[in-house]
């Protein structure tokens, strides 16, 4: 595929990913943020991420396993997820957090069970989809081009 | 995390004038690693001096080995290691840096309560680059405040010394002290004649642009502090009186100004505290006992006012037994007695003053209900050392002694009263952790006519206790516990003695049973001396700083 095209198509990708509300204008931050003297920027701090709140949602399983649940403990879990989510612009994973936090108020088991589906689905979905954005990235790079700066164009 | 380089280790105090704020100094802890990552780019877009950290201890630690290795601290507030308000408080009291919170939570309590704690600023995350390019305001709004402050007690000098100036210089410096100060580092502690203030003011505005070292209000400093504040009277203690007491080259009246005002917030806050301690006190009863060692003696008299006004439990302190109210300072209860009816404390007979601090080493100390009274002082409580108290002029009765209102303040605190379940209720943990904090205690001057008071307090200058009702048996009255130096032991024995109504130490005077009398046998007396080793704060303080070998047994 041509340089040109796999621009466009990055530039697509990632328009349609603000839309749909996967990311929003912290992760257009990050972008901003990456330069010469940090090339890598994004993919560094997202990495952590996933690494981070991966390790977070199994904490939360697991603390959601327990015979008698300690709802503090899930919730202080769940706003950790909630400020590195928020901190990379995964909007839904971190709506899903507060949505999630609520169920940890009723200290309502069922519901935190639920809400934690709900927030892995959300950090899957993300997931997918910024590493394809990432690939998509390399490609061009690979091909020689640059990666056109992201702008909030809608 | 990255270190700073050695360049900015280098460069002192001074900030980077012609790049400010570029090249800024900040200080960013956060246990989320994602967040640490995004601020620490952040920062560093802005052109600052970054270090990170993700562990709250360790901030601590960092801060403590150079304070002025840093212009500003970021810090998270829901940390696992410490509480961010806690570091907060702690960074507020030990050194005068500008501090902001970031939070995932915007309630309207958690920022106040940041507000109340002493931050400069609370950020919401995720944070912008936008809110971080101004952050360097703070750093210089302390400054300004700082040489205006000087600006202004100067001229108070000038016009006049006395309660006004005074009055003046503490309101002045309470509004630019708000975010504390930068102020003249205290060079060392000798006993030179402080400079005047027309040399402070010219440095000072000299340096006005630049920044100034800060003061470290050591265990020492405070010492010495409150022994000034005690030895006029707590009423009369102005920030120049103070400092001419105590004679410490390189402070400023405008550092005592502020300290002061720290000091009487402190007090205030124990005070809602120690009036629930009057029943503790009562329990006290008994001259054996009568004392509640408060805390260590690592900074004699110095104490944090634990905040938390009205969390201490009167009921918990009721069932005392004057034997367990051996209250350790070092651990991080602190336990603010206020209106110890003095009885108990009041009744430690002079003369048994040994006996006494058997009893109350029987006592153990336990770990105090509340959390925040970890962080409590140390030693504030000398005002235990009531032991000196002439049997005779002390209540005997126990139930004699009104507790001290809550107006007046001073509460001892001791920390680990074993049972107890006084919450010392600080929120504002004050220096917990190092045995050198310096204590701040406050106290309301308006001590009732009870004899309740602690003489301590008073000598602590806290609650103004009305000397005649204590009449504290001579000798040996001080407060202060002058580990380093035998000679301003001495003096800061005299200093301590407030109208012969200190009280000294009750480690003091057991360090003196045990170790002989003389002030020199102190320091040549190395080896633990104490069966309270375990958690005499002295102790552990003077061991610590004498070196491991003497370490508890």
């Amino acid at each position: 595929m041509e340089l040109g095209q796999m621009q466009g198509r990055l530039a697509e990708y990632t328009r349609s990913l603000y839309m749909e509300g996967i990311l929003d204008a912290q992760f257009l931050q990050l972008q901003q943020l990456q330069d010469e003297s940090n090339p890598d920027f994004v993919v560094e701090v997202v990495s952590l991420f996933f690494e981070d709140s991966e390790k977070l949602l199994n904490d939360i399983a697991r603390a959601l396993d327990q015979q008698s649940v300690d709802f503090k403990r899930v919730d202080a879990h769940v706003h950790q997820l909630k400020g590195s989510s928020a901190s990379v612009g995964a909007q839904r994973v971190k709506d899903a957090c507060v949505a999630f936090r609520n169920c940890c108020e009723e200290q309502n088991v069922e519901g935190c069970l639920r809400c934690l589906q709900q927030v892995k689905q959300e950090h899957y979905l993300v997931k997918n989809k910024l590493e394809t954005l990432f690939r998509l990235e390399q490609q061009i790079v690979a091909a020689g081009g640059s990666v056109p700066m992201a702008e909030m164009t809608f | 995390m990255t270190v700073e380089n050695q360049r900015a280790g280098v460069v002192v105090e001074d900030m980077d004038q012609d790049r400010f704020p570029a090249g800024m100094r900040v200080l960013a802890v956060d246990d989320n690693p994602t967040c640490l990552k995004l601020l620490d780019t952040l920062l560093r877009k802005c052109q600052y001096q970054v270090t990170t950290t993700n562990q709250a201890v360790m901030a601590l630690k960092m801060l403590r080995e150079n304070r002025n290795k840093f212009d500003l601290v970021i810090s998270d507030v829901n940390m696992p290691d410490m509480d961010g308000f806690k570091l907060l408080e702690l960074l507020g009291l030990e050194m005068d840096l500008p501090v902001i919170m970031l939070s995932g939570h915007s309630d309207t309590e958690l920022v106040m309560k940041g507000v109340t704690h002493g931050a400069c600023d609370y950020l919401l995350k995720p944070v912008r680059i936008e809110e971080l390019k101004n952050i360097w305001q703070h750093v210089i709004r302390r400054k300004k405040f700082d040489s205006k402050v000087q600006n202004n007690s100067l001229n108070e000098d000038k016009a006049c010394h006395g309660a006004g100036d005074s009055r003046l210089g503490v309101i002045s410096t309470l509004s630019a002290d708000q975010d504390g100060k930068l102020c003249r580092k205290r060079k060392e502690q000798n006993e030179d004649e402080e400079e005047d203030d027309e040399e402070n003011e010219h440095e000072n505005e000299d340096a006005s642009n630049q920044k100034k070292p800060r003061v470290v209000w050591s265990v020492e400093l405070h010492r010495k502090f409150v022994a000034a504040v005690n030895q006029l009277g707590f009423e009369k203690a102005v920030p120049k009186k103070i400092l001419d007491l105590m004679n410490v080259e390189g402070l400023t009246r405008e550092n005592v100004a502020s300290h002061l005002q720290k000091y009487r917030l402190y007090l205030k806050r124990i005070n809602s505290v120690a009036a629930q301690q009057a029943s503790m006190v009562a329990a006290l009863g008994g001259a054996d006992s009568s004392y509640m060692r408060m805390g260590s003696l690592d900074g004699f008299g110095e104490f944090h006012s634990l905040a938390g006004s009205g969390r201490l439990s009167s009921s918990a302190l009721s069932s005392y037994t004057p034997g367990e109210m051996l209250g350790r300072l070092n651990s991080h209860a602190s336990l603010v007695l206020r209106g110890i009816t003095s009885s108990g404390l009041v009744q430690a007979s002079g003369q048994n003053l040994s006996s006494s601090i058997n009893t109350l080493g029987q006592i153990q100390p336990t770990p105090l209900p509340s959390n925040q009274s970890a962080s409590l002082f140390q030693g504030v409580l000398t005002s235990l050392e009531l032991t000196q108290l002439q049997q005779s002029k002390c209540t005997s009765s126990t139930g004699d002694f009104n507790p001290i209102k809550d107006s007046r303040g001073f509460t001892a605190v001791s920390n680990g009263f074993s049972d107890t379940r006084v919450t010392v209720g600080s929120s504002t943990s004050l220096l917990p952790g190092a045995s050198s904090h310096p204590l701040v205690l406050q106290g309301n001057p308006q001590l009732p006519d009870d004899r309740g008071a602690f003489v301590n307090q008073y000598s602590l200058g806290v609650a103004s206790l009305t000397p005649d009702t204590f009449d504290i048996g001579g000798g040996g009255c001080s407060n202060f516990l002058d580990h380093s130096n035998n000679e301003s032991w001495q003096s800061a024995i005299q200093l301590s003695r407030f109208s012969s109504n200190a009280v000294p130490l009750r480690h003091e005077l057991h360090i003196k049973a045990k170790m002989g009398r003389t002030q020199t046998g102190l320091q040549s007396k190395l080896e633990p001396h104490c069966q309270y080793q375990k958690f005499c704060g002295f102790c552990q303080w003077y061991n610590k700083s004498l070196g491991p070998q003497f370490g508890p047994k």
